[in-house]
């Protein structure tokens, strides 16, 4: 365990200059955005938001995945990380958190910490992350990597996240990344008006489209399909 | 060399075992396919069975290029390889699961391919060892070619047979030990049988011994099928305390019943955004450790029920009598309870299902299902509903993925009798006045089957002669599911104000109703542009056709001769979705469509190679009898392939009449293999009766006709014979599967005893050929019916057997008639 700090420490944001990972990261950064222009039509995004971006450029994640994969950590596409879970692709993650439009007074929630990656993101763009995690060591591990990472305003429980964290909403960013048959409802309780709500539909490996709820300001709910892919049009091309 | 079998003392031993080790791959291969779909997804289980299977060709190789070494010791390495299967099918297994194969990773992570090939080669070891033995069999008693033949069909529909009932009897881990045992006692009958020296008779019986405690002396923990770590069931079973509570094994699949005390279980499939509350905490249901459904208590608060795609039929219907095809955990009777119908019969086709259920929620619960209001019946959806004399008010058929012969593994493909055009049209009939059928499936995007649905439901209605089928239609759609409703009338301007009521209540959206404007098509969910509500204008409009043909998706309704409802991809779309694989283009890849054709290619390529290889080495062994090579390629291949056409287009115009999965392997698989070994038997009656016709032209000529009338006559039988019971029609299909199986089983044996009088080195390469033959038979055969129809599929194989009746040579042209063998 003494290792795998030191380990977070070495590759923590402050040492980023001497990061060997840098450049492989940057790259990823790239490629996610040259997949977000390309998939304009459906994502409704002419580009991601620079300041998601920029803390998917900071975040090191090639610490979040299992030691023998970080050489994959920054190719995008999941990975395995044990226990039937994977760490999402960057670009569904960078999707994701867009869809969300993060402000930095935020206070976000989210269930299914798996990796933490995503929790480690919205924390660079929110000011509170609230996450739950069903897997106990999961969860025990994502403590610990967070806490090394620096990232205190990530605070990890595990246990069922289907009653949302009552004690600290209501919330105005939630991500449900557990695969979940339905939204919890208690969730859509705690979403504050004005806030927004993005649910990952598909299996570990392949995310299928992207759920986008938003509450109004008089509480109205509207949500939007996103699908994550360049395909157009259905029809034509003769 | 032909002839040398006869004074082989172990010859009927050999013959006894050559059923024994043929029961035992049959079984083998359909207690395979369980265990990988278990372990990982039913399309990767049949892509590595089929692939494994070329252990069969291989084994010819290996004979026709061993044959001198390995005939002069017939009897230790028949017995050895037997032996070898018998071992080898329980722990080929145990080391497959240990192999970290990931069916899931495949598309990002080459390193995959290399386990998957690791996967084919240890699946492959005991299908070759017991190849090894009934290819040396067959050079080895070629002059006995039909009734060896008889004994090898003969075993494998038994095995077929014996695998069904065993799957229902035995545990999956048994089930695995007992193919084991069958190939030790195939192995034991020929070490033993007639053996006279004592010593030589000792270390046979050890070898026995050895052979028959080992499958039994297998720890259970290696048998038992471990499900990949991301399927429904394993994921469940992360959460703390999490355990199985209640388990059942049987032929349609595994069934195990998950409590999760601490974070408990709640399933409510694409449940309204504005529902008032989610599901009460529930057992979770697995089927095949995949396929998540849930065990409800009816006593818990059920409002989830309404706040579902699945429960509008219920404002267009009132007081229904309701009919639930696929109880699953029961949600559905729960949702009809809770809306008051008036009377419900629920139909599930896996009697494993009821039983579960009953034992999870104890009495009292189950007392609730079992008032008098609701029926339960164990029985296929399509045949209940088209012998049942009644008729309601409500069809509900929701989130009911197939009910076909891919639940027991024996399709690459999803093949599903419930979503065809014929199988619409039966539901229709059994609608009162009035009533509903309501069709609810997982939403998915961009549209594609709900389009195929809509249009599927269109055709059926006019196949009952309704002119003005958009009429009766109507769709929503939620987030996460699309409900169909078809109406046995128009809907009118009552019910159409309800359903909209109901979609705007719980902010689903309107894909289809009479009347409907676009701008009202995409409200609460929206999508980048109203794509459902176009696909369906256009689907439901003048030109349907048109508008498929330019649609990136494959529309066209499934009937019974295409029922792969499930399947929409178009080669044509293949390649953009491939090269946006990092941008989300995945997803849309069928992995069933593109494993069947890897599948193909695959075995195809090793088929080619393998029947190429032996050649170098049989090139020393040419006379001036031997025919030409090309022609014993082309002759024993066709019979190959031709067979499992049969085979397999037969297997699904009966599994629709039959009404049952199960039936189609034990009814129809079995009494096919078996009628073939009957006709293998009487092949040297054929031979005397053909006189100086060949009688392989004679059988394939016999083949051609019964199977052409076939083709004409089966529509016209099941149309006649539905309707009745079911001991009567298993008669009427036995009756009609005589005849034809009778004919199948002739031609390859009449060739190999040919072949074996005038080029006996060449049985084995020939028996390998077919025997590759055969394998890739299986996935060209669902290659064709998806793209053309199972019909095709028959055709196909008819001119096969011309092929085959052209290459049998003329009795004129070899003046001894070898052919017809040494008599």
């Amino acid at each position: 365990m003494l290792a795998l700090a030191a380990l977070l420490l070495a590759g923590g944001p402050a040492a980023a200059d001497d990061d060997p990972f840098a450049e492989a990261r940057a790259a990823m950064v790239k490629a996610v955005a040259d997949d977000a222009a390309r998939t304009v039509e459906w994502t409704g995004k002419e580009r991601l938001s620079p300041r998601v971006m920029e803390a998917m450029g900071r975040v090191p994640r090639h610490l979040f995945v299992p030691p023998e994969l970080q050489g994959l950590a920054y190719e995008n596409r999941p990975l395995p990380i044990g226990y039937g879970q994977t760490i999402s692709q960057p670009y569904i993650v960078a999707l994701m958190t867009d869809l969300l439009e993060p402000q930095p007074g935020d206070i976000a929630f989210e269930l299914g910490t798996g990796s933490s990656y995503q929790a480690a993101v919205l924390a660079e763009l929110v000011a509170e992350v609230y996450t739950v995690e069903i897997v106990p060591p999961l969860a025990a591990s994502a403590t610990q990597r967070l806490a090394a990472l620096g990232h205190d305003n990530v605070t990890v429980r595990a246990g069922d996240g289907y009653y949302g964290w009552p004690e600290h909403a209501p919330f105005d960013l939630i991500v449900v990344t557990a695969a979940a048959s339905h939204v919890p409802p208690p969730l859509i309780a705690q979403l504050r008006p004005g806030g927004r709500m993005v649910i990952p539909v598909g299996s570990p490996f392949l995310t299928q489209h992207l759920l986008l709820v938003e509450k109004g300001e008089d509480g109205a709910l509207t949500s939007r399909q996103v699908l994550p892919v360049i395909f157009v049009p259905l029809t034509g091309g003769h | 060399m032909a002839g040398e079998g006869t004074r082989d003392p172990s010859r009927p031993g050999v013959f006894i075992a050559v059923a024994l080790l043929s029961a035992g791959v049959l079984g083998y291969e359909i207690l395979l396919a369980r265990l990988l779909a278990i372990v990982h997804w039913h399309h990767f289980a049949y892509m590595i069975i089929a692939v494994a299977l070329l252990g069969f060709g291989a084994a010819g190789s290996l004979v026709a290029v061993f044959q001198r070494p390995l005939l002069a010791r017939f009897r230790t390495v028949f017995g050895v390889a037997a032996l070898g299967f018998g071992a080898g099918a329980p722990l080929a297994f145990a080391l497959a699961q240990t192999l970290p194969f990931n069916a899931l990773e495949v598309a990002w992570e080459r390193a995959q391919l290399g386990w998957l090939f690791a996967l084919y080669l240890v699946l492959s070891a005991p299908f070759l060892s017991a190849a090894l033995a009934l290819a040396l069999a067959f050079r080895a008693h070629a002059a006995r070619a039909g009734a060896l033949y008889r004994m090898d069909l003969a075993g494998a529909g038994l095995g077929a047979l014996g695998m069904v009932f065993l799957l229902d009897a035995l545990a999956l881990a048994d089930a695995l030990r007992a193919v084991g045992l069958a190939g030790a006692a195939a192995g034991g009958v020929v070490l033993l049988w007639g053996r006279a020296n004592r010593l030589a008779r000792a270390g046979a019986l050890l070898a026995v011994c050895v052979g028959l405690a080992l499958p039994t002396a297998l720890p259970e923990s290696w048998l038992r099928p471990h499900p990949s770590p991301y399927k429904g069931l394993s994921l469940a079973l992360t959460a703390p305390d999490a355990r199985i509570v209640a388990e059942r094994h049987g032929p349609l699949g595994w069934l195990a019943a998950v409590e999760s005390p601490r974070v408990p279980f709640r399933h409510a499939p694409g449940l309204s955004l504005l529902a008032p509350a989610g599901p009460p905490a529930q057992v979770g249901l697995f089927s095949d450790g995949g396929a998540p459904g849930a065990i409800t208590r009816a006593d818990a608060d059920l409002r989830y029920l309404e706040a579902e795609t699945a429960a509008l039929p219920y404002r267009l219907v009132e007081r229904p009598r309701v009919l639930v095809l696929g109880t699953g955990g029961g949600a559905e009777v729960l949702r009809a309870l809770r809306h008051g119908a008036a009377a419900v019969d629920a139909v599930e086709l896996n009697p494993d299902v009821p039983d579960l259920v009953r034992e999870v929620l104890g009495a009292d619960a189950g007392a609730a299902w079992e008032s008098g209001t609701v029926r339960t019946h164990v029985a296929d959806a399509r045949s209940f509903a088209a012998r049942a004399p009644e008729r309601w008010d409500l069809i509900q058929i929701a989130l009911v993925d197939s009910f076909s012969a891919a639940a027991a593994g024996v399709h690459a493909l999803d093949e599903s009798l419930l979503y065809t055009v014929e199988a619409l049209g039966t539901f229709l009939d059994r609608l009162a006045p009035g009533g509903v059928l309501a069709i609810t499936r997982w939403l998915k995007l961009p549209p594609r089957d709900s389009l195929r649905l809509l249009w599927t439901a269109r055709q059926a209605l006019e196949g009952r002669g309704v002119a003005d089928p958009a009429a009766r239609l109507a769709m929503i759609r939620g987030w996460k599911t699309t409900t169909l409703a078809i109406g046995a009338a128009p809907f009118d301007a009552g019910r159409i104000a309800r359903l909209r009521a109901f979609a705007a209540e719980y902010a689903f959206d309107l894909v289809w109703h009479p009347g409907l404007a676009e701008g009202d098509a995409n409200r609460h969910n929206r999508l980048a542009a109203p794509e459902f509500h176009r696909g369906a204008v256009a689907v439901l409009g003048p030109d349907p056709e048109g508008f498929a043909a330019r649609y990136k998706f494959a529309l066209a309704p499934a009937t019974d001769d295409r029922p792969f409802f499930f399947h929409t991809l178009r080669w044509s779309t293949l390649p953009e979705l491939l090269a946006l694989r990092a941008q989300g283009g995945l997803p849309l890849v069928e992995w069933g469509f593109v494993i069947l054709a890897a599948t193909l290619v695959q075995g195809a390529v090793a088929a080619v190679a393998l029947i190429l290889l032996p050649l170098l080495a049989l090139r020393a062994g040419r006379n001036a009898e031997a025919p030409p090579r090309w022609r014993v390629a082309l002759f024993f291949a066709s019979l190959g392939l031709a067979f499992l056409f049969v085979e397999i287009a037969f297997m699904q115009r009966f599994a629709v009449f039959l009404g049952h999965p199960l039936y189609a392997i034990a009814v129809v698989l079995a009494g096919l293999l078996v009628f073939a070994g009957l006709g293998a038997g009487a092949t040297e009656r054929l031979e005397r009766f053909a006189g100086r016709v060949p009688p392989i032209s004679l059988a394939a000529t016999g083949v051609i006709l019964v199977g052409g009338a076939w083709l004409g006559l089966l529509p016209w039988v099941f149309e006649a014979a539905q309707g009745w019971s079911t001991p009567a029609r298993i008669v009427v299909a036995l009756a009609l599967l005589a005849p034809i199986g009778f004919l199948l089983g002739m031609p390859f044996p009449l060739g190999l005893k040919a072949l074996g009088a005038r080029a006996p080195s060449l049985v084995p390469w020939a028996w390998g050929i077919n025997a590759c033959a055969s394998v890739v038979s299986a996935s060209l055969a669902t290659f064709i019916a998806l793209h053309v129809g199972f019909t095709p599929v028959l055709g196909c194989a008819l001119v096969l057997y011309a092929v085959a009746a052209a290459l049998a040579p003329q009795a004129a042209t070899i003046p001894a008639i070898p052919w017809r063998g040494r008599r």
